[in-house]
C-alpha cells in the first residue's frame, strides 16, 4: 500500500534520498525482521523488474562472463570440444593470460582499425548531428508542406538497416549502379566505388549519415519545440541578432537533448554492424572494417577463433565504457545532470 | 507567395523563403532517391537491371516479384522474420513496460543497480556476445529455432525500451497511481487499468522500436538461423547478390515487399513516435 508514494517531487536521480524518505515515514508499523520487512515492502518492484533482470542477467551477464573468460583462452572452432552424436570430444584449450590482449594491442591492425573507426565514429556522428540539426531548424519554421517534408525526410529511418545496405550497393555498383550511370551521362567516367579503399570509405559514411539523420532531426525536433517561444521574444526585444538568439536560447534549450542523442549515436555508430557488412563486407581488403565487423569476422570465418574476436569484444567494449564516463563526466562538470 | 507567418515573429523574405524550401527540397530528393530508385529497379523486367542506361521506366513488369515469390525461398523467410518481430514486439513492450514502471515509481533495493545495468547494456558490441551466446544457445537447443533468436533480439531491445517507458511514465502524474491505490486497486491494477493506457504513445515508440530491431537484425540471426529453411530475410537476402552470382532483380524486388510494410507501420505510428521519443529519449 505504501510501495509507491513519497519519492521525492519528479527527481530521477535520488533513489537513495528517496529511499531514506522511506525508511523515516515508516517506522510504524510491528517491525518483523529486516529481510522479511524488505520483501513485504519491495516485492512488486522486484517482481516487476524480475523479467528484465532474468532476460539481461542470463543472456548477456552470462555471455559477457563467459566471453571475458574465453578471451584470456586459446579456444578456436578445433579445440573447444563439442558433442557428434554419442561421442563428447572434450575441450582442449588452455589458459593463456592475457596473451591474446598483449596480440592484439601489439599489433599494427588492431591501431589502424581503430583510427578508422574513430574517424568513422566522428564523421558520421558530427554529420548525423549536423545535417539533423539544420533540417530540423527549417522544419520548426512556419512554412507550407511542413508535415509533407517531415514525413519525407523521416523515410530512411523506416527502412531496416539491412534493405538500405542492399539498395545503396545496387546504386554504387560500377556497372549498373545509377550513380555511375548518372557521372557517365555528364560526361565523367565511371568510379569504382567499393573497390578503392579511399571511395569505399566515402560510400560508408554517406549511406550511414543518410540513414541516421532522420532519428536526430526528430529528436532535435522535439527538442526545439519544448523551448518556450517567448524566450525568442524576449531575446529579439533585446535586440539579439539571429546567431545571438542561436547561440544563447537555442544551443542551451537544446543541450540535454543534445547530450543523450549524441552519446546514443556515438555508441551505436561505434557498433554499426549491418552497414559496412553489408555494402563492403569490410573490404576492398579490410580496408572499412569497423572493429565490431572484424571480431565478428574472426569468430565466424575460417578457422573460427573464439579466443581472439572475444578479447576484441573485450577491447571494443572497454573503450565504450571509457568513453561513456569520460563524456559524463564532463557534463556533470557543465553542471548537466544526466 | 511569400510564405504567411500568421502568429510568427516576423515576415520572411522572398529570398529566405525560396532558401528555406529549396533547402528542404534538396534534403527530401536525397532521402527519397534510392527508395524510389528501388522501387524503379523492382519493376523493370527480368534483365533490366542489367542496362547501364539512364532510364526512369521501360516496359513495367511485375516479373520480379512473381518470380520471388514462387521460385525463392522467401515466402519461408517472409513467415520467419515475421513470426519473429512479432513475438518480440510482444513480450519486449510487456516487459519493457513493467520493467519501466517499476524503476519510474518505485523506490527499492537495487533501483540504481538495475537503471545503471540498463544503460550499459547498450554498450555491449555483438562481438563480444555472439560467440559465448552461440553456446548457450546451442546448449539449450535454441539455435536454429525462432524462440532463440527471440531471445537475444529481447536482449538488444528491452534495455534501451525500458528506459524510454520510465521516462515516459515519469511524466505522468503520480496522483493518479495513488487515486487508484486509495480506491482498492493492487500496484500492478494502478500499472495495468490506469497507468498503461495513459502511456499509450510510449508504447507505439517501444512496439515500434522492437519491431525494427527484430526485423532488420542481421548478425544474430546469420550466425543462429543456419538452416535454409529457418533463415529470415536480412540473412536470406544475402544469397541473392551473392561472389558468384547476383540477381538484383530479385533483391530489388523483395527489398520493396520487405520494406513497404515498414514503412506504412511507419509512417502510420510517426506521430506518435515523435511525440513518444523525445518525450521519452529527450530525458534520458
Amino acid at each position: 500500500m505504501v510501495i509507491s508514494t513519497g519519492r521525492a517531487a519528479g527527481t530521477t536521480r535520488d533513489g537513495a534520498a528517496g529511499n531514506r524518505g522511506h525508511r523515516a515515514g515508516r517506522r510504524s508499523l510491528r517491525q518483523p525482521g529486516p529481510l522479511r520487512r524488505a520483501w513485504g515492502r519491495h516485492w512488486y518492484a522486484w517482481a516487476m523488474t524480475a523479467p528484465v533482470l532474468v532476460v539481461v542477467g542470463v543472456l548477456i551477464g552470462w555471455p559477457l562472463l563467459r566471453g571475458l573468460y574465453l578471451s584470456l583462452t586459446d579456444a578456436t572452432e578445433a579445440n573447444v570440444g563439442r558433442t557428434i552424436g554419442v561421442n563428447v570430444i572434450p575441450a582442449t584449450y588452455e589458459f593463456v593470460g592475457l596473451a591474446n590482449y598483449a596480440d592484439i594491442l601489439t599489433s599494427s591492425l588492431f591501431w589502424e582499425r581503430l583510427s578508422w573507426t574513430v574517424l568513422w565514429t566522428v564523421a558520421c556522428v558530427s554529420l548525423h548531428y549536423g545535417i539533423g540539426l539544420g533540417l530540423a531548424m527549417m522544419l520548426h519554421r512556419k512554412l507550407r508542406f511542413r508535415s509533407a517534408y517531415r514525413v519525407l525526410l523521416i523515410l530512411p529511418w523506416a527502412i531496416p538497416a539491412f534493405v538500405a545496405a542492399f539498395i545503396w550497393r545496387y546504386l554504387f555498383n560500377t556497372d549498373y549502379g545509377v550513380l555511375n550511370a548518372m557521372l557517365e551521362a555528364a560526361g565523367f567516367g565511371s568510379v569504382g566505388w567499393l573497390d578503392d579503399p579511399t571511395t569505399a570509405k566515402l560510400a560508408v559514411i554517406a549511406v550511414n549519415v543518410w540513414a541516421g539523420v532522420p532519428f536526430m532531426m526528430v529528436a532535435l525536433l522535439g527538442g526545439l519545440q519544448s523551448i518556450p517561444a517567448d524566450l525568442y521574444e524576449a531575446a529579439e526585444m533585446d535586440g539579439a541578432t539571429a546567431w545571438q538568439r542561436f547561440r544563447h536560447v537555442t544551443v542551451p534549450g537544446l543541450r540535454s537533448v543534445s547530450s543523450t542523442v549524441v552519446l546514443l549515436g556515438t555508441i551505436w555508430t561505434f557498433n554499426m554492424f549491418p552497414m559496412i557488412f553489408l555494402i563492403t563486407g569490410g573490404g576492398p581488403g579490410n580496408s572499412t572494417e569497423i572493429l565490431v565487423t572484424y571480431a565478428f569476422r574472426e569468430a565466424f570465418t575460417g578457422v573460427r577463433d573464439y579466443s581472439g574476436s572475444a578479447a576484441w569484444g573485450a577491447i571494443i567494449l572497454a573503450l565504450l565504457v571509457v568513453l561513456a564516463t569520460v563524456y559524463r563526466r564532463a557534463l556533470r562538470r557543465q553542471g548537466e545532470v544526466w | 507567395m511569400s510564405t504567411v507567418t500568421s502568429g510568427g515573429r516576423h515576415e520572411r523574405g522572398r529570398v529566405a523563403s525560396a532558401l528555406l524550401h529549396g533547402g528542404l527540397l534538396v534534403a527530401t530528393a536525397i532521402s527519397i532517391f534510392p527508395v524510389v530508385w528501388l522501387v524503379l529497379t523492382s519493376l523493370k523486367p527480368r534483365d533490366g537491371w542489367l542496362s547501364t542506361e539512364l532510364q526512369i521506366f521501360n516496359e513495367p513488369s511485375l516479373g520480379n516479384y512473381a518470380r520471388v515469390l514462387t521460385e525463392t525461398e522467401f515466402p519461408t523467410w517472409l513467415l520467419n522474420s515475421v513470426l519473429a518481430a512479432a513475438l518480440t514486439t510482444a513480450l519486449g513492450v510487456f516487459v519493457a513496460a513493467t520493467t519501466g514502471y517499476a524503476i519510474s515509481r518505485f523506490r527499492f533495493p537495487g533501483h540504481r543497480g538495475v537503471m545503471w545495468l540498463l544503460l550499459v547494456t547498450q554498450m555491449f558490441p555483438v562481438a563480444i556476445l555472439i560467440v559465448p551466446l552461440y553456446n548457450l544457445m546451442a546448449g539449450l537447443g535454441l539455435l536454429n529455432q525462432i524462440p532463440g533468436l527471440v531471445i537475444a533480439y529481447l536482449t538488444v531491445a528491452v534495455p534501451f525500451c525500458a528506459w524510454m517507458m520510465k521516462s515516459y511514465f515519469d511524466t505522468i502524474p503520480r496522483e493518479i497511481d495513488q487515486a487508484g491505490l486509495v480506491d482498492g486497486l493492487t500496484p500492478f491494477g494502478t500499472f495495468w487499468r490506469l497507468v498503461l493506457p495513459l502511456a499509450r504513445p510510449s508504447l507505439a515508440v517501444t512496439a515500434f522500436y522492437c519491431f525494427m530491431t527484430a526485423w532488420g537484425e542481421v548478425a544474430y540471426a546469420t550466425v543462429f538461423m543456419s538452416q535454409e529453411e529457418k533463415r529470415t530475410l536480412g540473412v536470406g537476402l544475402q544469397q541473392f547478390v551473392g561472389q558468384h552470382w547476383s540477381d538484383w532483380g530479385l533483391l530489388t524486388a523483395s527489398a520493396v515487399l520487405i520494406a513497404v510494410p515498414a514503412a506504412v507501420v511507419f509512417l502510420l505510428a510517426q506521430r506518435h513516435l515523435v511525440t513518444g521519443l523525445t518525450s521519452g529519449a529527450a530525458k534520458m
